[in-house]
């Protein structure tokens, strides 16, 4: 394992709060979106796409060898498509379209509308199952490239899931990994007041799953675990990564009104201040 | 006219045909890969997945899963067809197909065994009545009840040739034959396996076998039938429904399915919008159906020759 070097770690956050800005914008433009889980996943996506761990090549999104990304909690949408943005994969102007008609940036992620999109999601549990098909082609053809899935913690309630779960583990899918947003909160409320998860990690481990337990906002451990997982072999990954909804922007955090409100003018001039470089 | 009588010849069914054209077709292009969930021995997938173990994936009961596993495969090059009872593919996997075939038009091919109510004994909860109007809802579908084991086979190479989602109906009891083996067949054209010019029987699936005897029993009346094997029914074939209201004047639409979403509704919708003319529906109606032997739940529920003779004597009288 490599250990990640501070400078590394410091630029990193610098471009996550970038690509909070940008969201933040973004949901504000469109005056719709979910701003909550947006934030919470922002480390997680910064490292996956600027801390070196993901595969890819913006000006081929269609590369073969490529890595897959599905965003499978596609209401968070927002801070993949700043990443994307970002990288060149199309101008970062273009953000401000966020929903609106003829726009190539949807409510929810398009595949083979937006470039670097892998998956239409946003209805709920459907990623990682599309993550186990993309596993199983790489393996069929030999080739080495890895597949990794970020769900919501809510979404896990869905069935779907677990299926999907139990196959992966019993294909050995170690090319594969899941990455869990535990932001602890989904629409009507606290996942643990509305249909508890508990015990998370014993339930991955029980299907199989090699299980890592990480602060989803610590950069460092993100990238550390993220090293970890396409590593592991014999086992896909599970990275339970534990966040805060609305995280970065004081009013949202912890805050679930927010899970899928725009924020005001006011609001958003207070949130860019608290996410200024 | 027709001079010979149709002999009503049974054949292989089409479950089994699907599984012998999954399996050649696997022979000539690596990039066919099947999924089945638990029913490989009924849909006859297993045909494929007993020569071709590496490629083949049983995935347990799991349609949602499998549909989604088949998204991911397609997207990185692969040729999914997928398979199940059609009660279960569709009414189960039918989220995962709506966002990840029809919506992304991947070339994912979803075979559906066990359609209508010709399986029998097991009753309604296997009984796929709905699975053509689920299908049809999906943009960018093609759907597809082939009638007898050539039209099978053939429909099976015209999927993995296609570039997009396809739904095929097999059917799990023997079929009749009613095409030669090297028919031609394309998605969204009509075969015209009979003519005659007072009325026009449409049918798919099993129905088209009793289109051929229903058109016998008229022609001793010297009632003329023009049968339709109408093997697509997205997309449709309008051109030859438009023939078949001019030049018959009168059509019999008959399907082994619910009343609503299936064959009837498409047919009588194109001629509405193309070419009005009366028409009679023979199919199961708004009901669902029951255990017994298939043949007895044929009849009880008139999906037979008779039903269609009686259909077309009142579309005629209204003409």
């Amino acid at each position: 394992m490599t250990a990640v070097e501070p400078d590394t770690v410091q630029e990193l956050e610098t471009i996550a709060r970038r690509l909070r800005r940008h969201a933040i914008r973004m949901i504000a433009g469109a005056n719709s979106g979910h701003p909550g889980g947006s934030l919470s996943a922002a480390e997680i996506v910064t490292a996956l796409y600027f801390g070196g761990i993901l595969r890819h090549d913006p000006a081929r999104p269609d590369w073969p060898d490529r890595d897959r990304f599905i965003l499978s909690k596609g209401h968070g949408v927002p801070i993949l498509y700043a990443a994307l943005a970002e990288r060149g994969y199309f101008p970062v102007d273009e953000l401000m379209t966020l929903r609106q008609v003829d726009s190539r940036l949807q409510g929810h992620p398009v595949q083979g509308m937006t470039p670097g999109i892998e998956a239409s999601t946003g209805s709920l549990g459907q990623g990682l199952s599309i993550g186990i098909g993309h596993a199983i082609a790489g393996r069929l053809d030999g080739k080495l490239f890895r597949t990794w899935v970020v769900l919501g913690d809510g979404e896990c309630q869905e069935g779907q899931v677990w299926e999907a779960a139990m196959a992966a583990a019993n294909y050995e899918l170690d090319t594969l990994t899941a990455i869990v947003d535990w932001n602890r909160y989904q629409l009507d409320g606290a996942v643990e007041d509305i249909q508890s998860l508990v015990p998370f990690p014993d339930k991955w481990a029980a299907f199989g799953w090699n299980v890592l337990e990480i602060d989803g906002h610590d950069m460092a451990a993100v990238l550390q675990a993220l090293t970890t997982a396409s590593q592991h072999r014999g086992q896909p990954t599970c990275i339970i990564a534990t966040t805060v909804k609305g995280k970065g922007v004081s009013f949202m955090e912890h805050n679930n009104e927010f899970h899928g409100k725009a924020p005001t003018g006011e609001q958003l001039e207070v949130a860019l201040t608290q996410l200024a470089e | 006219m027709p001079s010979t009588k149709f002999q009503l010849t049974m054949g292989r069914a089409t479950r089994e045909a699907y599984g012998d054209a999954l399996l050649a077709l696997g022979r000539e292009n690596r990039d066919i890969v099947a999924i089945d969930a638990d029913l490989a021995k009924s849909t006859f997938s297993w045909t494929f997945g007993k020569h071709f173990p590496e490629r083949f994936f049983n995935i347990g009961i799991q349609e949602a899963n499998m549909a989604g596993i088949a998204t991911g495969l397609a997207s990185s090059g692969k040729i999914p067809f997928i398979s199940s009872f059609a009660a279960f593919v569709l009414c189960k996997g039918f989220d995962q197909l709506r966002m990840g075939a029809a919506y992304p038009q991947l070339n994912v091919k979803v075979a559906g065994s066990h359609g209508g109510i010709s399986i029998g004994e097991d009753g309604v909860s296997q009984q796929s009545v709905e699975d053509v109007a689920l299908a049809c809802a999906l943009p960018h579908f093609i759907v597809c009840v082939p009638s007898d084991e050539h039209a099978m086979r053939a429909a099976v190479f015209a999927a993995a040739r296609h570039d997009g989602p396809v739904y095929l109906r097999l059917g799990r009891p023997k079929a009749p034959v009613i095409h030669e083996p090297d028919l031609s067949f394309v998605f969204g054209k009509a075969i015209r396996i009979r003519d005659g010019d007072r009325l026009t029987i449409v049918a798919n699936g099993l129905l088209v076998g009793q289109a051929l005897l229903a058109a016998d029993a008229l022609a001793e009346r010297d009632i003329e039938a023009r049968v339709l094997d109408m093997h697509t029914v997205k997309p449709l074939d309008h051109d030859a429904l438009e023939s078949a209201a001019r030049e018959t004047g009168a059509l019999v639409v008959a399907e082994e399915h619910l009343h609503y979403g299936g064959l009837g509704s498409a047919v009588a919708l194109s001629l509405a919008q193309h070419t009005p003319a009366p028409v009679e529906v023979v199919n199961l109606g708004d009901q669902y159906a029951e255990s017994g032997k298939p043949d007895d739940l044929m009849r009880k529920y008139r999906l037979t020759s008779a039903a269609i003779v009686d259909a077309a004597e009142r579309v005629i009288a209204r003409t």
